[in-house]
């Protein structure tokens, strides 16, 4: 290695200085900032409180459901905790539930929320702009739409795949149960991120 | 590459003159640790800022959620208690390093002609800082925020002319509420912060413009800022996070008390430390001269501050202020240790504070036993529990006639010979029973002495007939008091009873076909003729719940009933309150050691 003639003593303690300072200046903001930052990522950090399974939850009784299949709006009510707040029972989303004539599958169930953004979805007696006329979903937001057994209906709907059909059961008689889930808006995908 | 994007930056922004001249300022003599402390306080500002800004993202402002959230934050949330403690760590530091900012100032005579200006920016921001202090301090929403903050609150109402209206406005309305909270937090995280960098701006601006004052005599040549002034000013800074940390880690991040609550006496309130001078001052200024102390004294010493540069235009004039605020200091000090040493030896106090250290340590419990708050908040938690609830209801309304171990439920001893009615410590456990069912303490105050019942069959009948017992009786009573007390279905008996069971069994036999007993109570079978209590789930909260309801009913007492009152049937009590009594009287309440989870 060649030999470098020494750098002067005064440069050497003034770069001492200012690399000290860098140093430090630089630990005084990464605490508070690190620390901070940490805190905000909690959420990432947090286990899900439901799995992704979903929940089962008894929804209403057959009687209330149109013998003609027309689907009826309900909540899903269960126990929620929200950070700190436990809520003992509470609407934790809306489903539209369908009477068939299926035997072996007499009530079919769907997530309110549009695949494409979630927005809720109505029921309409007409699907808007679209041939011939019927009764379907309809997403007020960016009109995507959807017949009643939740495939898209209009071509050029936005929404990626077809209304999120939960699983559902009738058990005690009449009770009907719903295994209710949400899934991720905006993928062609069906992917469940619990209840 | 990256040098002709700078100097393409630079001519845009001319950030490089910028960084020159903030960097090489000149410092006359050259960098010095007495001129650190303006900088430490900035430093511990943005700490303020930093922290506060997260904290706030996880905050939420109302008399349901400020107390829940902010337990979520140092109990849950990932660092939480670590923020949380800096924030709260670094707010006293701040104050301690104002102090010291304002005397080097003040004795360097930095706050001469002509930079009068930049030494008022400077009060006002040490004010801004203390109205920083005082709004966070409510902000948690525990009983120690809560009162300490009603007090100042009820300082600004005796403000003359504007006093009662500057408090509704302050308060947002008549009482300390959910307005009070969204108010504060605007001011504490808004309106104060802003205008503290508004004002801080000003204020390095004009220290730059007149430049450092330099203590003299100088001792070195002039030096820029950088690197030397920088280099101290980042080892004092050093110095204050290494010490806030020390707290922050000591303590695992600040305190949070039990929940504000109005109808919950609180002793232990005091203001925080550096705010106790005025609340010992306050003691000196009896019934309407509370104003001389609160708002006179306090603006005169401000007013006075405001005229220092002009007072220190003369020599004289200058050591004034400085032995002004020296004097100040000192008596600030003085009235520090003086409430300190008051506290220190008031037993009441001491009391209060571990009373309250309890009351957060509890509702912390419940809160993680019940895996989270009630939408009521965390109050609900405390009012359904009976280890906080039972010795108050107790002492409120049994402990004029009942003992429990003796005290009132709280812990206070009370006067035996006023004791008319039994002492309830351990209700219907097998000690109590043995205590009952012994000639020599039947008829004693703790059980039946104080009554009318003293001279009454059952004291009779243990006096008579259970003296001297052979050794199988006394084994038989001991099995009646096992199957007696194992009625009650005690928690602290569960493991007993399990063990005894087939003793317990035995008992049930005897007490059923002994005729002493089934001649007066009913036990296990409906019996008409019964005088005295149902002995069927003796103790248990179903029988707790309806004696205490109703002690006149035909299953108990009846027409027998000696000064009981009928709490729940008369209204005096609500079946709430009823059924946590009945709960802390039987020790049944939930405990750390049972919870299971993690």
């Amino acid at each position: 290695m060649p030999h470098h003639s020494k750098p002067k003593e005064p440069d050497r303690r003034e770069f001492l200085k200012k690399a000290c300072c860098v140093a430090i200046g630089g630990a005084l903001g990464a605490v508070p900032v690190a620390a901070g930052v940490g805190l905000y990522l909690d959420p990432l950090l947090r286990k899900a409180t439901n799995s992704k399974e979903g929940l089962n939850v008894r929804v209403t009784t057959l009687d209330n459901l149109p013998a003609d299949g027309t689907p009826r709006q309900f909540k899903v009510l269960a126990s929620q905790v929200d950070a700190w707040m436990k809520t003992p029972e509470t609407p934790i989303g809306a489903v539209y539930l369908v009477r068939t004539t299926d035997a072996q599958k007499p009530v079919r169930a769907f997530n309110v929320a549009c695949p494409h953004a979630g927005c809720f979805v109505a029921y309409v007696a007409e699907i808007p702009n679209y041939s011939p006329e019927t009764p379907g979903y309809f997403c007020p937001c960016h009109n995507s739409s959807f017949k009643l057994d939740g495939q898209i209906a209009r071509a050029g709907s936005p929404a990626p795949r077809g209304l999120d059909e939960l699983e559902c059961f009738v058990q005690n008689e009449n009770e009907v149960w719903v295994r209710y889930q949400k899934f991720q808006a905006g993928t062609a995908e069906k992917v469940p991120l619990g209840a | 590459m990256i040098k002709s994007f700078l100097h393409w930056l630079d001519q845009r922004t001319g950030y490089k003159k910028i960084t020159h001249e903030a960097l090489y300022e000149n410092v006359p003599g050259g960098a010095r640790w007495r001129y650190v402390w303006g900088s430490t306080l900035t430093f511990a500002l943005v700490i303020q800022f930093v922290t506060g800004a997260f904290l706030w993202l996880a905050y939420s402002a109302s008399t349901q959620t400020s107390w829940e959230s902010v337990y979520y934050i140092q109990n849950n949330m990932f660092l939480g208690w670590f923020v949380r403690g800096l924030h709260h760590y670094t707010a006293q530091a701040m104050v301690v390093l104002l102090v010291l900012h304002l005397m080097q100032v003040l004795i360097d005579g930095a706050y001469k002609a002509p930079r009068e200006v930049n030494f008022w920016t400077g009060i006002i921001l040490l004010l801004l800082v203390l109205g920083l202090a005082l709004t966070g301090y409510l902000l948690p929403w525990d009983q120690k925020g809560y009162w300490a903050s009603r007090v100042v609150a009820n300082i600004v109402g005796i403000t003359p002319v504007v006093g009662q209206d500057v408090q509704k406005l302050v308060v947002g309305g008549s009482d300390f509420g959910t307005p009070t909270l969204t108010r504060f937090l605007a001011f504490h995280a808004g309106v104060l912060p802003a205008l503290i960098v508004i004002l801080l701006v000003g204020h390095i601006y004009l220290l730059r413009r007149h430049g450092l004052t330099a203590k003299k005599p100088l001792k070195k040549p002039d030096a820029p800022f950088w690197p030397d002034q920088v280099l101290m000013d980042s080892v004092a800074c050093l110095a204050v996070l290494a010490a806030v940390l020390f707290f922050v880690i000591h303590y695992h991040g600040a305190e949070l008390g039990a929940p504000a609550n109005s109808a919950e006496p609180y002793d232990a309130a005091r203001p925080e430390w550096y705010f106790l001078f005025l609340y010992q001052f306050l003691k000196y200024f009896p019934g309407e001269t509370e104003i001389i102390g609160a708002i006179i004294v306090p603006v005169v010493i401000v007013v006075f501050m405001f005229a220092m540069p002009f007072v220190g235009r003369w020599k004289l004039g200058h050591r004034f202020n400085i032995g002004f605020v020296c004097a100040l200091l000192a008596g600030a000090g003085m009235l520090t240790y003086l409430a300190a040493n008051e506290d220190r030896h008031n037993e009441r106090y001491q009391i209060a504070v571990q009373q309250a250290d309890a009351a957060a340590e509890r509702v912390k419990f419940l809160a993680q036993n019940n895996g989270g708050i009630p939408p009521d908040g965390a109050l609900a938690l405390l009012a359904n529990d009976p280890l906080t609830q039972g010795p108050k209801l107790f002492a409120a309304n049994c402990a004029s006639c009942h003992r429990y171990g003796g005290t009132d439920g709280l812990g206070n001893k009370l006067d035996d010979a006023k004791e008319t009615a039994s002492d309830l410590k351990g209700f219907a456990s097998r000690e109590w029973l043995n205590g009952l069912l012994n000639p020599a303490t039947v008829a004693s105050v703790h059980y039946f002495g104080g009554t009318k019942f003293k001279d009454g069959d059952m004291v009779g009948f243990v006096q008579d007939h259970l003296k001297d017992l052979a050794a199988d009786k006394q084994a038989e009573l001991k099995k009646i008091i096992a199957a007696v007390s194992a009625e009650a279905q005690l928690p602290a008996q569960q493991a007993l009873d399990k063990a005894d069971a087939g003793a317990i069994v035995e008992g049930r036999q005897i007490l059923r076909n002994d005729i002493a007993c089934v001649d007066c109570h009913q036990f296990q079978q409906p019996d008409k003729t019964a005088v005295a209590p149902d002995l069927t789930g003796y103790g248990s909260k179903e029988w707790l719940v309806t004696y205490l309801n109703d002690p006149a009913n035909p299953r108990f007492y009846g027409k027998d009933n000696d000064r009981m009152p009928s709490f729940g049937k008369d209204g005096r009590l609500s079946a709430q309150e009823i059924s946590v009594l009945a709960d802390w009287l039987r020790g049944d309440w939930a405990k750390p050691s049972e919870s299971a989870s993690p």
